[in-house]
C-alpha cells in the first residue's frame, strides 16, 4: 500500500529549478554528475525531507536576495558622491522591533514542518521487519533477526569487480542489503569498533553506529531499485571505502532471496566472529 | 582635557634594545599583538598549503598524490586544528585584541603584561607539539593523528596506538591554557583599565566583541581541557570514560567536545563582527546604528552559543525530544545574528559611504556571512540535518562562516589597521587585486560544496564516486585561485614595507573616531602615559 505520492515533491523540485533556470537532475539512486540537489527520494521520510527542503530553499533565497538588494541599494544611494553629508540617526525603535520580530515569525513558519518531519522520521511504530546493521573497520554486517539470525558481511568491490557487476566505482559491494518494498523496516545500527555512520541519501537515512549502543531509525522504500550510500563518519584509513548498497525488491522476490541467502550464509551463524554481532550481545570495542 | 592628550608622549625611546629583550621578554601589548599576528599568519600559511594539497588530491577521482587514507586523515585533522587554534584565534582575538583593546579604551597596556607574555609563548610549543604529532606513530602504525579535528573516541582512544594522539592532546592543552590566560587578561583589562569617561556603554564594539569572546573562552576551553584529559587517561592510565568496555560512553566525549566546540565557532567570528562594526561606521561617517542592540546581540549570541551544542550530534542517537529542543534553540541564534546584519546596513543607510579597501572586505563578509547564515538555518533543523550531517553541505556552510567570515574579518582588520600598526601605507591597487582574487577564489571553492553535499558526498573522503568529479574540480580550481590571492597578499605586505610610504595618524578621516586614531602611526612604544579623558 502506498500512502505517499512521490511525484508531489518532484513537481515542486522541477518547478523550483525551472524558476532558477537550472536543469532538473536526472532520476537517480546514486549521485549524478553536476547534481545540485538531493538524490531522488524513495521513502516517505525522504519525500517529506524534500518538501521541507524546498520550503527552506525559498526562505534561504528570499532572505539572501532581500539582504543583497538592500545592501546594494544602500551602497549606491548613500555613496559619498551622492550623499556627501551623513545623517546622524542612530536609533529607530520601530525598525529595530521589526527586524527582530519578522525573523522570529519566519523561524516559526520553519519550525512547524521541521518538528513534524523530525517526529515522523524518528522511528516506526509497527515495524514489519528488522534489519540490524553492525559497522566494522571497514565493512558492514547485515543481520535479519526475524530470519533466524541470517547474517552476512558486505565489503566494497574493487574497481574491476564493480565494473563487472555494473556498479559505480567505490559504491559496489559483494553482498548488498536486500529488503522488500513497501514494508516498514526498523533499522538498528551499532558498531564493533570505532564510530561509523550508516548513510543512504536517497532513503533519507543516517544514523551513527556506536559501540555499546543500538541506534534506531527506519525506512519504507516505495520503489523497487538499487540505492547507494557510504560511511559518513571518519573511521580510519579506509573511511572512503565502505559503501552501502541497498536493493529493494517485491515481496515475492525478497522471499526467494531469503531462501537463497540462508543457504549461502548458513555457515555464518556458526562463525564466532559474527555471532558476537547479533542483537542480544552488543560488543565492546577492541582496544589496542 | 580631551582625547588629544595622547599626542604628548609619542616618542618610543624606551623600547628595550636587542631581539631577546624586545621580543622574548616582551610585556608590551603592541609587540605581543604583533607576534600573535605574525605567528598566526605563519599558521595560516601552513593550513592553507595543506588545504591546497588536499584540493589537488580531490581534483579528480582516484588517488593522485597521496598514498592512502591515513595521509588524508592526518591532513584533514591538522588543517582543522591549525586553522582554528593557530591561525584564526591567534590573529583575530589575541593579535588584534592585544593591539587595539588597550588603545581603544585608553589603557597604557594590558592588565597583566607578564601573563600576556606567557600566553603568547605557550603557543609556539603548542604548534611544535602538533607538528611533531604528524611525524610520530599514530593511526594503525602510520604516522600522524588521523581522526579529524573533533578527535572522537574510540578512533582517538586506544585504537590510536603510538604517541601521536597524546602529543596532539598536549598541544591542545597548551593552546587552551594560553587562551584561558589571555581571556582572563582581556576581561580584567576591559573591566578595570578603561580611561576616565569610557563607560561600558561607550566602548567601541570591537572591545565589546573581545569582552564577550573572552568570557566564551573562559567558560568553554576548560571543558575541552577536561575532555581531552579524560581522553588522555583513557589512553594511558586505564580509565574508561569513553570506552563502553569499561562502562564508559563515546557520546559523552561528543557532548563535552561540542560544549566547547560550539562556543568556539563564535569565539572565532565575534571579533570579526566587532571589526566589521568599526569599519562600517568609519567609512559611512556615521556612528553605529543601534549600538546597544549590537552590543547585546553579541552577548545574546554568546549566551545562546552555550546551549545549542548538540546540533552537531543529531545523528548520534539522541532522543527525539532532545533533538527538537536543540533545533529550536539553534534557530534562535538567527535572530541576534540578523539584528547585526540589519544594523550594519542601517549604519550605512543615510551615511556618506567611501568604498575603501577595509570596507570592501567588511561588505564581502556581510554578504558571505549571510549565505553561511541561511545554510545554517537549514542545518539547524534536525530533520534536514539527518540527510546533510557530515556531507559537503556542512563543509560549505562552515567555510562560509569561517573561511569567509573570520578570514574576511581578519583581512578587513589588517587593511584597516595596517597603517596604524606599521606606520606605512599599503598599495590600494595590489590590495584590491588581493581582495577580488580571494573573493572569487573562496566562492568558487566553497559554493559548489553545497551541491555535492546535497547529492550526498561525505566529508573526510580521500576518494569519491566519479559522479562528484565536476563540482570537486571547480572547488579545486577555486582553491588555487585563493592560493594565488594569498601570494598577492604577501606581496602587498612586502611592497608596503619596501616602499615605506609614511602613513598619517588617521588615514580614514572623520569617521574614524576611536582612540587608536588619536595616537601616532605607528603608535609610540608606550601609549597613554597620561590617560585620555572621554566625553
Amino acid at each position: 500500500m502506498r500512502t505517499m505520492k512521490p511525484h508531489r515533491s518532484l513537481i515542486a523540485l522541477a518547478g523550483l529549478f525551472t524558476l532558477l533556470g537550472m536543469a532538473a537532475p536526472a532520476m537517480a539512486a546514486q549521485p549524478e554528475p553536476w547534481q545540485m540537489n538531493y538524490q531522488d527520494m524513495v521513502t516517505p521520510v525522504g519525500a517529506l525531507v524534500d518538501d521541507f527542503h524546498n520550503l527552506l530553499l525559498v526562505v534561504e533565497f528570499g532572505i539572501a536576495i532581500f539582504v543583497f538588494v538592500l545592501l546594494a541599494y544602500t551602497c549606491v544611494r548613500f555613496r559619498r558622491a551622492a550623499n556627501p553629508n551623513p545623517s546622524k540617526t542612530t536609533h529607530n525603535t520601530f525598525i529595530e522591533v521589526i527586524w527582530t520580530a519578522v525573523p522570529v515569525l519566519i523561524l516559526v513558519v520553519i519550525a512547524v514542518p521541521s518538528f513534524k518531519l523530525l517526529y515522523y522520521m524518528d522511528k516506526t511504530a509497527e515495524p514489519d521487519l528488522t534489519v540490524k546493521v553492525t559497522a566494522n573497520q571497514w565493512y558492514w554486517d547485515y543481520e535479519y533477526p526475524d530470519q533466524n539470525g541470517l547474517v552476512f558481511s558486505s565489503n566494497m568491490l574493487d574497481e574491476e569487480e564493480a565494473k563487472e557487476a555494473g556498479d559505480p566505482r567505490l559504491l559496489g559491494v559483494d553482498n548488498p542489503l536486500v529488503v522488500p518494498v513497501g514494508k516498514n523496516i526498523q533499522v538498528l545500527v551499532t558498531s564493533n569498533d570505532v564510530m561509523h555512520s550508516f548513510f543512504v541519501p536517497s532513503l533519507a537515512v543516517q544514523i551513527y553506529g556506536i559501540a555499546g549502543r543500538s541506534n534506531e531509525t527506519w525506512m519504507r522504500i516505495d520503489k523497487a531499485g538499487t540505492y547507494y550510500g557510504q560511511c559518513n563518519q571518519i573511521c580510519g584509513v579506509n573511511h572512503s571505502f565502505m559503501p552501502i548498497k541497498v536493493i529493494a525488491v517485491e515481496q515475492g522476490e525478497y522471499d526467494q532471496w531469503l531462501v537463497k541467502a540462508k543457504e549461502e550464509f548458513a555457515l555464518n551463524s556458526a562463525s564466532p566472529k559474527l555471532k558476537l554481532a547479533s542483537v542480544t550481545t552488543d560488543r565492546a570495542p577492541q582496544t589496542n | 582635557m580631551s582625547t588629544t592628550a595622547a599626542h604628548v608622549d609619542d616618542h618610543g625611546h624606551d623600547a628595550p634594545h636587542g631581539f631577546v629583550r624586545r621580543w622574548l621578554y616582551s610585556t608590551n601589548h603592541k609587540d605581543i599583538g604583533t607576534m600573535y599576528i605574525v605567528f598566526g599568519g605563519l599558521g595560516g600559511i601552513v593550513g592553507l598549503l595543506m588545504s591546497i594539497y588536499m584540493r589537488m588530491e580531490l581534483q579528480a577521482p582516484g588517488l593522485q598524490y597521496m598514498t592512502d587514507g591515513n595521509v588524508w586523515n592526518v591532513l584533514v585533522t591538522a588543517h582543522g586544528l591549525i586553522m582554528v587554534f593557530f591561525f584564526v584565534m591567534p590573529v583575530v582575538i589575541s593579535g588584534f585584541g592585544n593591539w587595539f583593546v588597550p588603545l581603544m579604551i585608553g589603557a597604557p597596556d594590558m592588565a597583566f603584561p607578564r601573563m600576556n607574555n606567557i600566553s603568547f609563548w605557550l603557543m609556539p610549543p603548542a604548534l611544535l607539539l602538533l607538528v611533531t604529532s604528524m611525524f610520530v606513530e599514530g593511526t594503525g602504525g602510520a604516522p600522524g593523528v588521523g581522526v579529524g579535528w573533533t578527535i572522537y573516541p574510540p578512533l582517538s582512544g586506544g585504537l590510536q596506538t603510538g604517541m601521536a594522539m597524546d602529543l596532539a592532546i598536549l598541544s591542545l592543552h597548551l593552546a587552551g591554557a594560553s587562551s584561558i590566560l589571555g581571556a582572563a587578561n582581556f576581561i580584567t583589562t576591559i573591566f578595570n583599565m578603561r580611561a576616565p569617561g569610557m563607560t561600558l556603554h561607550k566602548m567601541p564594539l570591537f572591545v565589546w566583541s573581545v569582552l564577550v569572546t573572552a568570557f566564551l573562552l573562559l567558560l568553554a576551553v576548560p571543558v575541552l581541557a577536561g575532555a581531552i584529559t579524560m581522553l588522555l587517561t583513557d589512553r594511558n592510565f586505564g580509565t574508561a570514560f569513553f570506552d563502553p568496555a569499561g562502562g564508559g560512553d563515546p557520546v559523552l566525549f561528543l557532548h563535552l567536545f561540542w560544549f566547547f566546540g560550539h562556543p568556539e565557532v563564535y569565539i572565532m567570528i565575534l571579533p570579526a563582527f566587532g571589526i566589521v562594526s568599526q569599519i562600517v561606521s568609519t567609512f559611512s561617517r556615521k556612528p553605529v546604528f543601534g549600538y546597544l542592540g549590537m552590543a547585546y546581540a553579541m552577548v545574546a549570541i554568546g549566551f545562546v552559543g552555550f546551549i545549542v551544542w548538540a546540533h552537531h550530534m543529531y545523528t548520534v542517537g539522541l532522543h527525539v525530544d532532545t533533538r527538537a529542543y536543540f533545533t529550536a534553540a539553534t534557530m534562535v541564534i538567527a535572530v541576534p545574528t540578523g539584528v547585526k546584519i540589519f544594523s550594519w546596513i542601517a549604519t550605512m543607510w543615510g551615511g556618506s559611504i567611501e568604498f575603501r579597501l577595509p570596507l570592501m572586505w567588511a561588505l564581502a563578509l556581510i554578504i558571505l556571512f549571510t549565505i553561511g547564515g541561511v545554510t545554517g538555518v537549514v542545518l539547524a533543523n534536525a530533520g534536514i540535518d539527518m540527510t546533510l550531517h557530515n556531507t559537503y553541505f556542512v563543509i560549505g556552510h562552515f567555510h562560509y562562516v569561517l573561511s569567509m567570515g573570520a578570514l574576511f574579518g581578519i583581512f578587513a582588520g589588517i587593511y584597516y589597521w595596517f597603517p596604524k600598526m606599521t606606520g606605512y601605507n599599503y598599495s590600494d591597487k595590489l590590495g584590491k587585486l588581493h581582495f577580488w582574487l580571494t573573493f572569487i577564489g573562496v566562492n568558487l571553492t566553497f559554493f559548489p560544496m553545497h551541491f555535492s553535499g546535497l547529492a550526498g558526498m561525505p566529508r573526510r573522503y580521500i576518494d569519491y564516486p566519479d559522479a562528484f568529479e565536476g563540482w570537486n574540480f571547480v572547488s579545486s580550481i577555486g582553491s588555487y585561485v585563493s592560493g594565488i590571492a594569498s601570494l598577492v597578499f604577501l606581496f602587498v605586505v612586502w611592497e608596503a614595507f619596501t616602499a615605506k610610504r609614511k602613513a598619517e595618524d588617521n588615514p580614514w578621516g572623520e569617521g574614524a573616531d576611536t582612540l587608536e586614531w588619536s595616537v601616532s602611526s605607528p603608535p609610540p612604544f608606550h601609549t597613554f602615559n597620561e590617560l585620555p579623558k572621554v566625553n
